[in-house]
């Protein structure tokens, strides 16, 4: 399976990403940018070294035919290192040390990341490819501030509601049945194990309950956002796992030891591939939370110019055709779709070029107390939601 | 002759390295100071090191978006560890799971350690202490994922093939940590033992005692520091587990598994929450010292 060879190269692309990193430190090609956004590609700096989900900058090291990075350092002669991220938080974290030219952010990073100066505005008329994205994705709250843009949109998914179809019966449309205390599935209900899972919560409160005035899952004030707690404490009661990392979902769904819950597309491909268990998804009739990255320029960047061209070389068609099959998500480059040769239902299965579809989802984005939807400035800032998802878990 | 008047290099050397023992062997502190710098540098600056800024950054506190660290001591993370309920919960949970563990693990490495020290023929003492220690020679995080796929429930192998089991939660993270920590039991308890004269068993049984008089008045007060020198090793482990957890807990928590949550978006307050464990374990430490343990480990 493609998730475990990326989960076994982890350690060897930290390893490789360290000494690649001590590698650059030593070299003398820095150059440092002063944190405005650049105003024309200069000539690469022959180094770039960015923090990636898994699965986003695939050099060889996962699968040895899998290898979009080779061919970027042949064009441009800029050599990368990739260091995996495997949380918002831990690429948040990463980026604060200023030690990466860019990352590959969702939504709940995002924000937190331009509202602490870690990332630049991005110079859009740098990036060819900028022109082909889906205009959904573009000067969305996570990936703009200010009237600026700070990243160029690299794919997108929405976290659905996946179900046993042998076991939950008869077929969900709604996300009440995992809300639902008394749940015939009690022990058997799993939920995404991150504080970004109380806007799941939010969104479905939204219309559960209309009184709350719930217009934006990231953007709560306190009665709403304590609503959305109490809903989820409820919820830990028939919870059987939280799940971080999407092959331990996988595996608890393939095994049956989870049969309801929300999930991604990938994990539903996945299941649904080794024939272990009956799957399906559903986009509830609430709509869905979902995630859509952003490829983003570091305020400290060494290496700005292959930085950009990074940025364009990942959102070109033929790429984004790699990558979004590699990861199973949602080209943000619909003229990727055309590209995808081994399966041509492949924009259709992820829903790519649907705005209707996609309007649906509310993309993650880092809550602020200064609200995202513009409501003001008595919104629950992340790092209660970061508090009140621990004492969620109990 | 130039030999005379201009010795091989090899000679001046030798004469460097004899002057120098010279040197050394008229001043033991400098030999002592040449010996010890190395590990000293090691165990103050990386481990008492560590110790330190890990206190220090738990009295520091995140500015008021979230963005950043304020670098002023105060009190607000250990206030809100002791304000809210659920750290209480998850702190003595864990603990409650170190001594489980640790109960566990001592009921199973007395039987195993007493066989292959008391009753195993000598040959086949070096080979079972080998098979005891071959599971560590695993990687940790495979043990936790086997045990992952056997322990689930329902569909898990042990479910498939017994026809139950425990699922994820925190029974199944007590035994896997259980599993896990085993061979660091079984090693001290085997060695203190080894030291048991066998002349004190016959002994007990010559007087009279049966099996089990002997274990409880004979073996076990002996045994006493082995004992607690292992509990050392599976309490302090358990103590800071957060993959097993993560692996086979469900939709528990522990002290780790808070600390690891909170390291990238509010590193101060992980400090502090870590600086419990660390405090669970010297207050552990100072209770056995009196049982003489410790120079048994």
């Amino acid at each position: 399976m493609r998730n475990t060879h990326i989960r076994r190269a982890r350690s060897v692309v930290v390893f490789g990403t360290a000494l690649a990193l001590f590698a650059t430190a030593c070299g003398s090609d820095s150059k440092s940018s002063s944190g405005g956004e650049l105003k024309a590609i200069g000539k690469g700096e022959g180094a770039l070294s960015i923090v990636a989900w898994a699965g986003y900058a695939e050099d060889g090291t996962t699968d040895p035919k899998v290898n979009w990075v080779k061919p970027f350092e042949d064009q441009t002669g800029c050599k990368v290192s990739v260091k995996i991220g495997n949380t918002s938080d831990e690429m948040y974290q990463l980026m604060s040390t200023g030690a990466y030219d860019g990352v590959s952010a969702s939504g709940d990073s995002s924000v937190r990341m331009i509202d602490a100066g870690l990332v630049s505005p991005v110079n859009t008329s740098l990036v060819a490819n900028y022109a082909d994205i889906s205009s959904f994705l573009k000067d969305q709250v996570y990936n703009s501030s200010g009237g600026k843009n700070y990243g160029i949109p690299h794919g997108w998914g929405a976290n659905y509601l996946m179900y046993n179809t042998d076991v939950v019966k008869p077929a969900p449309d709604s996300w009440s049945v995992v809300f639902d205390k008394n749940s015939p599935y009690k022990g058997k209900v799993t939920a995404y194990d991150a504080p970004i899972y109380i806007a799941d919560a939010a969104l479905y409160l939204k219309t559960a309950k209309p009184e709350l005035k719930i217009s934006d899952p990231y953007s709560l004030t306190q009665p709403q956002f304590d609503a959305a707690v109490a809903l989820l404490k409820d919820q830990h009661s028939i919870i059987g796992e939280y799940w971080a990392n999407y092959s331990t979902t996988q595996q608890a769904f393939e095994q049956g030891s989870t049969v309801l819950g929300t999930t991604w597309q990938i994990i539903a491909n996945l299941v649904s591939g080794a024939k272990k268990a009956p799957v399906a998804t559903v986009l509830p009739k609430e709509g869905s939370t979902g995630w859509s990255d952003t490829w983003m320029v570091s305020s400290k960047a060494k290496h700005p110019n292959c930085m950009y061209m990074w940025m364009n070389y990942e959102t070109s068609p033929a790429v984004q055709a790699q990558v979004a099959e590699w990861f199973g998500e949602a080209p943000a480059n619909t003229k990727a779709c055309a590209l995808i040769t081994d399966d041509t239902t492949f924009c259709d299965t992820f829903k790519a070029t649907d705005s209707a579809f996609a309007s649906a989802i509310k993309f993650w984005a880092t809550p602020r107390k200064k609200c995202l939807d513009g409501s003001g400035d008595n919104c629950v800032p992340f790092s209660d939601w970061i508090k009140a998802w621990t004492e969620i878990k109990g | 002759m130039t030999a005379v008047t201009n010795p091989p290099a090899a000679a001046r050397a030798g004469g460097f390295r004899r002057r120098l023992s010279r040197f050394l062997d008229a001043r033991p502190r400098v030999r002592l100071a040449a010996l010890l710098t190395g590990p000293a540098v090691w165990l103050v600056v990386l481990y008492v090191g560590s110790l330190i800024a890990l206190f220090l950054t738990s009295f520091y506190q995140l500015n008021e978006d979230g963005t950043g660290i304020i670098k002023k001591l105060g009190l607000t993370n250990y206030h809100e560890l002791i304000d809210k309920s659920v750290y209480r919960t998850v702190a003595l949970r864990t603990i409650k799971v170190a001594v489980a563990v640790t109960l566990i693990d001592i009921v199973l490495a007395l039987p195993i350690a007493f066989f292959i020290a008391k009753l195993a023929k000598p040959k086949a003492r070096a080979l079972l202490i080998t098979m005891v220690l071959v599971p560590l020679w695993g990687s940790y995080l495979v043990k936790a994922f086997a045990w992952r796929a056997l322990i689930g429930s329902p569909g898990g192998v042990i479910d498939k093939t017994v026809g139950a089991s425990p699922g994820y939660g925190m029974p199944a993270v007590v035994i896997v940590l259980s599993y896990l920590w085993l061979p660091y039991m079984i090693v001290p308890i085997y060695a203190g033992l080894d030291r048991l004269p066998d002349s004190l068993l016959e002994a007990s049984n010559d007087l009279g005692a049966g099996f089990w008089t002997t274990f409880r008045s004979v073996v076990v007060p002996m045994l006493l520091p082995a004992i607690v020198a292992g509990s050392v090793f599976t309490f302090s482990l358990s103590l800071g587990d957060y993959i097993a957890v993560q692996l086979v807990g469900g939709s528990t928590q522990m002290i780790g598994t808070v600390v690891y949550d909170n390291f990238a978006s509010n590193l101060p307050f992980a400090a502090a929450f870590a600086t419990v464990p660390v405090l669970v374990m010297v207050l552990y430490l100072l209770g056995i010292r009196r049982t003489g343990a410790l120079e048994n480990l």
